[in-house]
């Protein structure tokens, strides 16, 4: 199995793709000559100290996303949401920088499909927060529902409660960081990225894994198919530190106890399949 | 895909009715063909509350067979008669619409010979039979169901309802939840999702006597759980062991004629969000359901998975 040594791109002179990943060899790397493809023909010029607030009290989900996208046009970097109600779909789509400050709780597929922003949530979020989100971080004070971070491409989802089960399902990239305890099927079917959870984890953690890494602070129920544990290593422990310090989770952890598990690679032959036959079964 | 809701008050009575009404309606989105109730009045009446309908509602969008109204007066006498037959006595009699109707009836605490009588009149189905349960459900909204059968300013200490989006069986009353558990006085459930081995516990059932009125697999759960009572099970004890026994996706509530209870399945595929305080205990398969009710922050979260809870009135 070959690992990516630093030599190989120049995305790690960018300080990008400094993390060793397992298993993987067919990475896609950035690249800096590239850079105008990475822009999203809508994105605004926003100012972060320009700031607004809305109350979404009267407003669907649909008027209060348009909104959002009104006032990033005219350069607000920095919008606060007010009485979000546990709504749905709120803060959705939003795929350039920007401070979001929802002071309240959001119903299902909140903030979902973002590319950028940094989302700080006071209260709880439902079912499939950040589903597919690509980058940015979001942070939520209290708990979360199920398929939490489901599919994610990349960025940080932070909960400091607990969260609901299938918590990463199918995620491809990032990092989900939990600060409580989660639920059944945490990091199934996961495919790439990583997934901390500070408290306990239920049955059948990290099922079916593809790749990707999940440390575990306290007890696990059980382990799914194909998943193992692996020997925690001082750079995971000081990647560790340093992801838990930036999510403001101070939790009193030994890092050193703390359980990590990779995919066993039993399951999958993904890499040994010819380029033609790859692409058969994407 | 279905919405179920759930409140229970600790020690005090309110308006559950109402309450009731705000969840489901701020549910509507989750099941749009029907609503359904099932209440618990304040203290415990001495004479029992008949639930029943003798016909269905056949109207826009309802998948039931038309019908001639002026066969429900028939029924009705009929019913009367089963009632007399089985040693009952009427108290007070009111009819809700021409196909619904609500009773009190002196009656021994065996309910089984007095269900089994009252069922024999063709179309007639006991709704809820209890000291303390009133379980009404129809085609339409919350709003629809609650104005028909004022249920608006109905006091008690807690309920559970459901709306429902029709996927298994057509779109009509007997379809329609929450289930009274027959024939235990005061039992009823409501339920979220989609049992995978209905055929083989309704065979099994059946041949223990239990009667089924739908082909709805929700009505299962209440059978299952009246079969585990009616062997001397608790209903905690019963509730876990549906865990194992049925298979599938699920989450349901039970309610008796002083608790409230939950049971999510091992998969946790179908969502429940509870809020617990002193006063209270809200459950709601979307948050926007407690929030209806309590519009200011609080803190809920979601119980897990193969998770069994019971709470007292």
């Amino acid at each position: 199995m070959a690992s990516i040594t630093k030599n190989e791109h120049k995305s790690y002179g960018m300080g990008l793709h400094d993390e060793v990943l397992t298993g993987r060899t067919q990475q896609t790397f950035f690249n800096p000559e590239e850079g105008e493809n990475f822009f999203y023909n809508d994105a605004f010029d926003v100012d972060f100290n320009k700031r607004t607030s809305i109350d979404v009290k009267k407003l669907e989900c649909l008027e209060l996303n348009k909104k959002i996208k009104e006032l990033m046009k005219k350069g607000y970097g920095t919008i606060v949401l007010k009485n979000p109600g546990a709504k749905h779909s709120l803060g959705v789509g939003i795929l350039q920088k920007l401070n979001l400050i929802i002071e309240g709780s959001l119903g299902y597929f909140g903030v979902g499909s973002i590319d950028g922003p940094v989302v700080r949530i006071s209260g709880r979020v439902g079912w499939s927060c950040a589903e597919n989100m690509m980058s940015g971080k979001v942070v939520i004070e209290k708990n979360a529902g199920s398929c939490f971070g489901a599919a994610i491409r990349g960025g940080d989802l932070i909960c400091k409660g607990s969260v609901g089960a299938r918590s990463g399902i199918d995620m491809k990239g990032g990092t989900i960081i939990i600060g409580g305890d989660a639920g059944a099927f945490t990091g199934f079917m996961m495919q790439r990225g990583r997934i901390i959870i500070c408290g306990d984890v239920g049955p059948n953690l990290g099922d079916s894994l593809y790749d990707g890494t999940i440390f575990v602070g306290g007890n696990i129920k059980s382990l799914g198919a194909d998943a193992v544990e692996a020997e925690m290593t001082d750079l995971d422990i000081s990647w560790l530190k340093r992801k838990l310090k930036v999510a403001e989770i101070d939790k009193k952890i030994d890092f050193k106890k703390m359980t990590k598990i990779v995919s066993g690679k039993k399951l999958w032959n993904y890499d040994n399949l010819e380029p033609s036959e790859r692409k058969g079964a994407i | 895909m279905c919405g179920i809701a759930g409140i229970i008050h600790r020690g005090k009575s309110t308006n559950v009715g109402g309450e009731m009404q705000k969840m489901l309606q701020s549910l509507k989105h989750r099941g749009p063909d029907s609503t359904g109730y099932a209440l618990y009045g304040s203290g415990k009446n001495k004479d029992y509350i008949l639930r029943f309908k003798v016909g269905e509602n056949v109207g826009e969008g309802s998948s039931a067979v038309m019908e001639d109204a002026s066969i429900y007066d028939i029924r009705k006498i009929e019913v009367n008669k089963k009632i007399e037959e089985a040693g009952g006595k009427i108290i007070k009699e009111e009819q809700i619409t021409p196909y619904s109707f609500r009773y009190l009836i002196k009656c021994d605490d065996d309910l089984l010979d007095l269900a089994k009588k009252i069922e024999t009149v063709e179309m007639t189905e006991i709704l809820s039979l209890g000291k303390s349960l009133e379980l009404v459900k129809d085609l339409g909204d919350a709003s629809v169901v609650a104005d028909q059968y004022s249920l608006n300013n109905f006091k008690g200490t807690h309920g559970i309802g459901h709306t429902r989006m029709a996927t298994e069986s057509g779109v009509d009353i007997r379809s329609a939840h929450p289930y009274w558990a027959y024939p235990f006085s005061d039992v009823s459930v409501v339920h979220n999702g989609q049992l995978t081995n209905y055929w083989n516990n309704r065979r099994a059932l059946e041949r223990k006597g239990m009667r089924f009125m739908s082909s709805c697999d929700s009505e299962l759960i209440a059978v299952y759980l009246a079969n585990k009572i009616r062997d001397g099970k608790k209903l905690e004890d019963s509730m876990k062991s549906s865990l194992v026994d049925l298979d599938g996706v699920f989450t349901y509530l039970v309610a008796t004629e002083d608790k409230l209870g939950m049971a999510k399945d091992h998969m946790a595929a179908k969502p429940m969000v509870l809020y617990e305080s002193d006063e209270l205990v809200a459950l709601a398969s979307e948050e926007v359901a407690i929030r209806s009710l309590l519009p200011h922050e609080i803190d809920t979260y979601d119980p897990y998975e193969g998770e069994v809870k019971v709470w007292q009135a």
